[in-house]
């Protein structure tokens, strides 16, 4: 905000912390906002704004429970819990348990990552961490009630679900293929049967 | 209507979570609701932005261009066009949600849209950028997005076949 040239490391600093996704879609939208208020005035900005505002009104109380759900979930269940039921993942199975848990945890890149990381020091192989991220990814069930259904309507979402259910599981079989294993030699646990 | 239902749902699921861990003391669920709060106020100005400019950015978004690109006749250019946008559409919460409804509204195509949800899920760089890279072994991530390549044609694919 200031404009302070004279001290580059404490601009970089700054620079660092800024989350750049959430900048350039706050510049997308804040810009288109003033180009249409400024190129075709109130009455056309009116209606949208009205609109924005009832989509915000509507999503609000489930994005607050939403993010209650979410700690009290993570409070609750503990990641031993998880990693007791993800690390073994061996097989078909493991791979199909990995993708659930990861469909139903609701938590934030800040966890599902480094939890991964956690269930492979714990025994579970690519696949399953794989599976599990896209779970999470494809299927999060929290964040497709929450963000999701406002925006598409429940019935794309459905469709979504229903195609992109078998996804996680073919994701986490693809990267067990033995083609992978220079990228990533398998654990000395290493069970190969996909 | 049924996105009431699932406020309805999710509200109760919420007052017996909070029960649970009101029985297990009351600093328990003190800890989970400033968790809760502080994610919640993490997320209020992402979410607000996120919906002004779905609003502002369907209305400007061009119609002759997003028929022309993403329309029933883009085929499989329009899902490359759709992947790749997915991928370079910026991460959080909204905003793939928003720019892909925009287009639905806009003309694109259903199955154009279920490739572009696809691939922002699987493949947004920026996510990849800022959380997967610092936090996951570089290799891992790399075997993850090349088998993730295909799956938003798949997607489409599947789209085209079951409607």
């Amino acid at each position: 905000m200031t404009s302070d040239g004279s001290l580059p490391r404490r601009v970089l600093a700054v620079l660092k912390k800024i989350d750049w996704g959430f900048a350039i879609v706050a510049t997308l939208s804040l810009g288109s906002a003033s180009y249409v208020l400024w190129k075709e005035g109130w009455a056309v900005a009116q209606p949208i704004l009205a609109e924005d505002f009832h989509l915000l009104v509507s999503i609000l109380p489930k994005v607050a429970l939403g993010c209650l759900i979410g700690a009290l979930i993570r409070l609750l269940i503990s990641r031993a819990t998880i990693e007791k039921y993800i690390g073994e993942g061996s097989g078909l199975a493991g791979l199909a348990l990995a993708a659930l848990i990861g469909m139903l945890f609701p938590a934030g890149p800040f966890t599902i990552f480094p939890l991964a990381v956690v269930l492979m020091a714990s025994g579970a192989d690519r696949g399953a961490a794989i599976a599990f991220i896209s779970g999470w990814l494809l299927l999060g069930i929290n964040r497709a009630i929450i963000w999701e259904m406002p925006f598409f309507g429940p019935d794309f979402v459905l469709f979504r679900f229903v195609i992109s259910a078998p996804m996680p599981m073919l994701l986490g079989l693809l990267a067990r293929l033995p083609l992978f294993d220079r990228l990533m030699p398998p654990a000395s646990k290493g069970e190969d049967k996909a | 209507m049924i996105i009431l239902v699932f406020t309805v749902i999710l509200g109760a699921v919420a007052a017996i979570l909070s029960g649970i861990a009101l029985r297990r003391g009351r600093a328990t669920f003190m800890e989970g609701f400033r968790d809760a709060k502080k994610q919640f106020i993490f997320l209020l100005p992402r979410l607000i932005i996120g919906i002004l400019g779905s609003g502002f950015l369907a209305h400007l978004m061009p119609r002759e261009a997003v028929l022309a690109w993403f329309g029933p006749n883009s085929g499989f250019t329009g899902t490359a066009l759709a992947t790749l946008a997915g991928a370079l559409t910026p991460g959080g919460p909204v905003v793939g949600y928003a720019l892909g409804s925009a287009a639905l509204k806009a003309g694109a195509d259903f199955s154009q849209v279920i490739a572009y949800v696809t691939a922002w899920s699987l493949l947004t760089i920026n996510r990849m950028i800022s959380w997967e890279f610092p936090l996951m072994p570089p290799r891992l991530v790399a075997i993850r997005i090349l088998v993730s390549l295909p799956f938003p044609f798949l997607a489409a694919w599947v789209t085209m076949g079951m409607r």
